[in-house]
């Protein structure tokens, strides 16, 4: 049994709308995913948290169309912009090409877009501008650190100007301290960007931290168990806290003590 | 300072050891330890070098070779190259050719001189060919094996980001994540192809090859080891000329 916590009346356009989404990669005898329902609409933050191995990377695939589904449908409601794609991945271990400079990384998506060679050389370094790396556009991946080289994958995914902006546990395999600080760095974007971020983590307080809307995606096959709407920072005291633990048991697979409020909003309490 | 000590100490100890060995080499031969007509005296080298140039036959014998050397080389290298890139992109082909790269793949080029001479007779295309099989093999393995090692991640952010066709996956991933293996092999190529051309050309094609077998028989041993020491001196020039090919097309490796 789902529960469903955000705002039925809300008025921003849905981005994408998951129908009904099934993966089974054995014709139909056991699922990784199943029933699953979804929408996303502009300008939301959603995490989609779980624990390790529940299929959250691959609905992302699902979503992007690298992964077929067996079931259901996705529709991705893309802007009429020239020169875009309907989206975006930033990949876990940044995933640059080491034979392209930092600037030819970020300008492999402008790539096939119908741009000309100055276009994409702008809109790259306009991208790496917005993460502290213009300085860094003709140097290798290589020699770049962790942290910058998935700074140049979160640049590479935001100047194809995505509708959807998908995030696949992007600083999982980071320092603490880095981590901290791409996070800060990625909220201050998506306050000036106001696009639309679905970000896989397993990690409930990176959730808390970045997201306006957590869904919990539990089970075998995998499914969703939970949808909440996060209030306004700074996300402490006690109705973040319950609300917090509610995740942390859905997540665990636990019953959850709170599904029979019908609606309930960490904002509004 | 200290780092442009470093980079000259090791040619300079790869210079001092050939001195060692032409030292020893000669001191043995004069010493009376090794006969003259045994093994002779790098000294006696010098001379028998000039002769040759002087004939002529020096220069006509390496423009020979290189011929062979060349057309065997483009020939096999751009062949296996291709071959073996198609093979590591393409499963069917891969599946399609594994049968007769099982069955092909020991013989070794010397084997098909026979073949060599009653399909091109004794003359440069017979040479080349034959050159030209044994790079071939170099070049399918490092090109096929570079395929197969590529990070299939990679495909995936290819894709993610619009390149998912075949064509766009070969050209945004194949190629370039390939292309230290395949430079590797093509390396690998250029000095087995000095060795097949004295293969190729100890039958008879003119050449390096076929020079050093006359002066053989003529137990001219100078001669022999002059144009032993031209070889090497030929396959250092070329590997020299494609390692810097090599690095500036690979400067993202460091």
């Amino acid at each position: 049994m789902a529960i469903r916590e955000t705002d039925p009346a809300s008025a921003a356009e849905v981005v994408v709308r998951l129908e009904n989404i099934g993966l089974s990669h054995d014709h139909g005898h056991s699922f990784i995913l199943r029933h699953v329902d979804l929408e996303i609409r502009a300008g939301e933050f959603v995490a989609l948290l779980g624990p390790s191995g529940v299929g959250k990377s691959t609905l992302l695939r699902v979503i992007m169309g690298l992964v077929q589904p067996s079931e259901g449908q996705v529709t991705l409601q893309s802007r009429p912009a020239q020169a875009h794609r309907p989206t975006a991945m930033v990949f876990q271990d940044a995933k640059l090409m080491p034979w392209r400079s930092v600037r030819r990384n970020v300008e492999l998506g402008l790539e096939g877009l119908g741009l000309n060679r100055a276009e994409r050389h702008e809109r790259a370094m306009a991208a790496l501008e917005l993460v502290g790396l213009a300085d860094r556009a003709a140097r290798w991946p290589r020699q770049l650190s962790g942290g910058q080289r998935q700074r140049v994958g979160v640049a590479r995914a935001l100047t194809v100007e995505p509708d959807l902006l998908l995030m696949d546990e992007p600083f999982g395999a980071l320092d603490a301290i880095t981590r901290a600080s791409l996070q800060c760095e990625l909220l201050d974007i998506h306050t000036r960007r106001q696009g639309t971020v679905l970000f896989v983590t397993h990690d409930l307080d990176e959730a808390l931290l970045l997201a306006d809307r957590i869904i919990i995606l539990h089970g075998h096959p995998a499914g969703v168990k939970g949808d909440f709407m996060v209030g306004p920072r700074p996300r402490e005291g006690a109705a973040v806290q319950a609300m917090a633990e509610r995740m942390r048991r859905l997540i665990a697979g636990e019953p959850d003590p709170g599904a029979d409020a019908a609606y309930w909003q960490a904002s509004e309490i | 300072m200290s780092q442009a000590r470093a980079r000259l100490l090791r040619p300079a100890l790869g210079l001092a050891g050939l001195a060692v060995l032409f030292g020893v080499w000669e001191g043995a031969v004069r010493g009376g330890w090794i006969q003259s007509g045994f093994l002779p005296a790098p000294s006696s080298l010098g001379p028998a070098w000039l002769d040759e140039v002087r004939s002529g036959a020096w220069v006509q014998a390496i423009r020979d070779s290189l011929t062979h050397y060349l057309t065997g080389l483009v020939a096999g290298s751009v062949t296996g190259t291709l071959v073996g890139l198609l093979c590591g992109a393409l499963p069917v082909l891969d599946g399609l050719l594994s049968g007769i790269v099982r069955v092909l793949r020991p013989i070794p080029g010397l084997a098909w001189v026979p073949f060599a001479i009653l399909w091109f007779g004794l003359n440069t295309a017979g040479a080349t060919f034959i050159i030209a099989i044994s790079v071939f093999w170099i070049n399918f393995y490092a090109a096929y094996g570079a395929v197969r090692a590529i990070d299939p991640d990679l495909y995936e952010v290819a894709a993610a980001f619009g390149h998912g066709g075949f064509w766009a996956r070969l050209r945004t991933v194949v190629l370039p994540a390939a292309s230290p293996g395949v430079l590797d092999g093509l390396r690998t190529g250029i000095g087995q192809a000095w060795m097949s051309v004295v293969a190729a050309e100890l039958f008879g094609v003119p050449g390096i090859g076929a020079r050093m077998m006359q002066a053989s028989s003529l137990l001219a041993t100078d001669l022999v080891v002059v144009y032993m020491l031209t070889m090497a001196l030929l396959y250092a020039v070329t590997d020299m000329l494609f390692m810097l090919v090599r690095r500036r097309l690979l400067g993202w490796q460091g």
